[in-house]
């Protein structure tokens, strides 16, 4: 999962002006207004939270001073696939599922297959979708229904290291042709050196990145389903990776092992193609490198293009189950959107906003950080989340096409065929298991 | 316990009144019944339950239906299944005469009368069996680390070219010298106990007619403990066709070597956790639990028959 290992809240360094200039900042907005205003529950009721995200139990505390009838426990069943694991096991045994979880915008349509999501439509104020970025809604409704708010997001940019692209004479590529060109350069003038990681090993990046060159591989009507895996999208992609990792000019190194993060610190791999919670994630994971990280904008597959794509991000959705579904969506709704805990998550964990309003604010996203040379990381990656195009859709079994990416990608890699091969064994393996699972492929 | 020592004094009590043979008879069952209870509940019962569900299919549009076997008759020609059995079986082919041999040759030395400290090293040989697979994986997942593990610094030092332990065609001896390093102390203690039951007398005619202590080792003792070395054979290649947690935990270390069907039970788990293939998961771990049972069976045959010539 892409937030696997965001652990315990990788911090950026933020001086006490800063955070007082973005108290500031929340007191001059009283125009958001809240998503739980004039929804009050009458009797008490007690709900439970699952969620891996450091801190949350700080943001359900207040919610419950704010709302004393509401008693709130909070669980952290594992993070990522664990977590999915166990809702799923839940909701298959039909007890022990909670009343909210956390859900990654990658996971939605498979609870929904599994018609595990409570619709919020009815019981969000209707005027609320207006607050979120666009794609970040779409991604979360159908219709007038509703199936999680939006609480963080991951829009995609590039992280590199100024010292190693100034010694090989580089700057950061704004299209994916001068992104090759200077991998290669890097690779003829210091062999052992990589110009990124090519995240081949996380199911999740792959789609990410595909994403962005207007790949659409699934696209669901009732039990109808459109599978497209293997398009040429797809093989153009695969081919433009397979000649770099040719030759040696990426690395294939796991991603999010320490490896990974080490190639990384001693200038091994000069780059990463990631998304807003990278920053402070690589931030708080180097040693050696501090001050010589930059972020750049996701290069472009035609130059002057603004096409970008999310990686990973999450919502808080409703159980189905639940048997509080009023109060259970005013705790989402508070925990992923309330203005001042966003600010919060922002500051203290550093999730990417996804409210429009802080997206704009000047005084968070024009934070300098001293890790980044000065830079304003976070207004690279608030102009990338305008970019990214909402009409990409999950499959209704995400988890199982990001395994199967994952394993046909390593076997392209240990030399069984070349990646556009792998992309044909994945669609081949996945339309034989969506008709499996019941739906008419087409 | 309180009910079954009671009954145990009832026993004991009555056993020189009437009626005393029902009693008799129950005893035995009575004390296994602690065994039974666990036995029953945490074996039979999960058996029960896994095999009903490899006879349905749930899937996620259309709900559940009885399929009889048709989940086995998918398993049986799955490419990936049997990959996973040709890995495993090339993975026994080198870990397993590795592990035994070293365990009895450590087992013989031990029970020499060559070494000081015996019961300090046998002790130490047996520790890592202490240690949970969790953890030894974990620890030697560290040992093999690219960039930052000490086998690859000490590489750098040297400046030779360093090991990839993850590799294609390494990334089985390294689980394989794991499995070594966990199981090797427990196969030795066996190994020990049979040498240590073999009567002295034996050595004493032995020198009688003028073995050295290597000759004794070699033709008495080993011949003498051929059962118990087919024993841990036969535990190690069940044990082996279970590997689940080793490739499982490298698999974040060498995701792009180890695949989520990298043995039976990976993919087994694979099916069930990331799939949602619960009922043909069942299928697939029955079906191992057959490829187990005929392969033992098949060991057990070719030894008899070569024993009894």
């Amino acid at each position: 999962m892409t937030k696997d290992t965001l652990n315990n809240g990788f911090r950026l360094p933020l001086s006490r002006r800063t955070f007082l200039q973005g108290a500031a900042a929340t007191a001059a907005i009283p125009a958001i207004g809240t998503l739980t205003q004039g929804a009050r529950a009458d009797d008490a009721v007690e709900l439970t939270l699952w969620a891996w995200t450091p801190h949350t139990q700080d943001v359900i505390n207040r919610f419950m001073q704010k709302n004393p009838n509401i008693k709130v426990n909070y669980q952290n069943v594992g993070q990522g696939a664990p977590h999915y694991q166990k809702l799923r096991d839940a909701l298959t045994a039909g007890t022990g599922a909670p009343d909210v979880a956390q859900m990654e915008f990658n996971s939605i349509s498979s609870f929904r297959a599994l018609k595990g999501l409570a619709d919020l439509g009815p019981l969000l104020p209707p005027d609320v979708k207006d607050r979120f970025v666009d794609w970040t809604w779409k991604a979360v409704s159908d219709g007038n229904s509703v199936y999680g708010v939006p609480w963080d997001s991951g829009p995609m940019g590039m992280l590199y290291r100024q010292d190693v692209f100034d010694s090989a004479g580089l700057k950061a590529p704004a299209t994916w042709d001068e992104f090759a060109d200077q991998a290669m350069t890097l690779a003829q003038k210091t062999p052992g050196k990589f110009y990124t990681n090519f995240g081949a090993s996380d199911g999740g990046w792959i789609c990410a990145t595909l994403a962005q060159k207007g790949w659409r591989p699934f696209k669901l009507d009732g039990t109808n389903l459109q599978i497209a895996i293997n398009d040429q999208i797809a093989k153009d992609w695969a081919n433009y990776w397979q000649k770099l990792v040719d030759a040696k000019a990426v690395s294939t190194r796991p991603l999010w092992t320490a490896d990974f993060f080490t190639d990384f610190d001693n200038g091994t791999t000069a780059s990463w193609i990631t998304a807003a919670w990278g920053p402070a994630l690589i931030s708080g994971s180097m040693k050696n490198s501090v001050g010589k990280w930059r972020a750049a904008g996701m290069p472009q597959w035609k130059a002057g293009d603004k096409v970008d794509s999310n990686w990973g991000g999450s919502t808080m959705a409703v159980m189905a189950p639940s048997q509080h579904q009023k109060e259970a969506a005013m705790l989402a709704a508070y925990v992923a959107s309330d203005p001042d805990e966003a600010r919060f998550w922002n500051q203290t964990v550093f999730l990417f906003p996804v409210e429009k309003a802080l997206l704009s604010d000047a005084a968070l996203m024009g934070t300098k950080y001293d890790f980044y040379g000065g830079q304003p990381v976070n207004q690279v990656f608030a102009e990338m989340a305008s970019e990214v195009d909402p009409s990409f859709q999950f499959a209704p079994f995400q988890d199982n096409v990001n395994s199967h990416l994952q394993d046909e990608f390593a076997a392209a890699l240990g030399g069984n065929g070349k990646i556009a091969d792998a992309f044909d064994r994945v669609q081949d393996a996945i339309v034989a298991y969506a008709k499996d699972q019941g739906y008419t492929v087409s | 316990m309180a009910d079954i020592t009671a009954a145990a004094t009832a026993v004991a009590r009555r056993s020189t009144g009437a009626g005393s043979d029902i009693w008799r008879k129950l005893a035995p069952y009575l004390f296994l019944l602690p065994f039974l209870i666990v036995f029953i509940g945490f074996l039979v019962v999960p058996l029960v339950y896994a095999f009903n569900l490899s006879v349905w299919k749930t899937t996620l549009v259309g709900g559940t239906h009885f399929v009889g076997f048709d989940n086995y008759a998918k398993a049986i020609v799955d490419a990936k299944f049997w990959g996973g059995v040709l890995t495993l079986l090339k993975f026994a082919a080198m870990q397993i005469p590795v592990m035994l041999a070293l365990a009895l040759l450590f087992a013989l030395i031990l029970d020499s009368d060559m070494v000081y400290l015996k019961s300090f090293f046998r002790i130490s040989f047996f520790i890592p069996y202490a240690v949970p697979t969790v953890i030894a994986t974990l620890l030697w997942g560290y040992l093999y680390s690219p960039s930052y593990g000490p086998a690859a610094q000490i590489a750098a030092a040297l400046n030779i070219q360093r090991i990839d332990f993850f590799q294609p065609n390494t990334i089985l001896p390294s689980i394989a010298n794991i499995a070594v390093w966990e199981y090797m102390g427990y196969n030795m203690i066996i190994y020990f106990a049979a040498l240590q039951a073999i009567p002295q007398d034996l050595e004493e005619a032995s020198v009688v007619d003028g073995a050295g202590a290597f000759a004794h080792a070699i033709y008495v003792k080993l011949p003498l403990i051929v059962p118990t070395i087919m024993v841990t054979i036969i535990f190690s290649i069940i044990g082996t066709l279970q590997l689940f947690a080793e490739p499982y935990l490298l698999y974040n270390l060498a995701r792009s070597i180890i695949s989520s069907y990298f043995t039976p039970n990976f993919y087994a788990y694979t099916l069930a956790f990331v799939a949602q293939q619960y009922n043909y998961s069942a299928a697939i771990s029955f079906l191992l639990g057959a490829v187990t049972a005929v392969i033992s069976y098949v060991f057990m045959l070719l030894t008899s028959r070569r024993s009894a010539r």
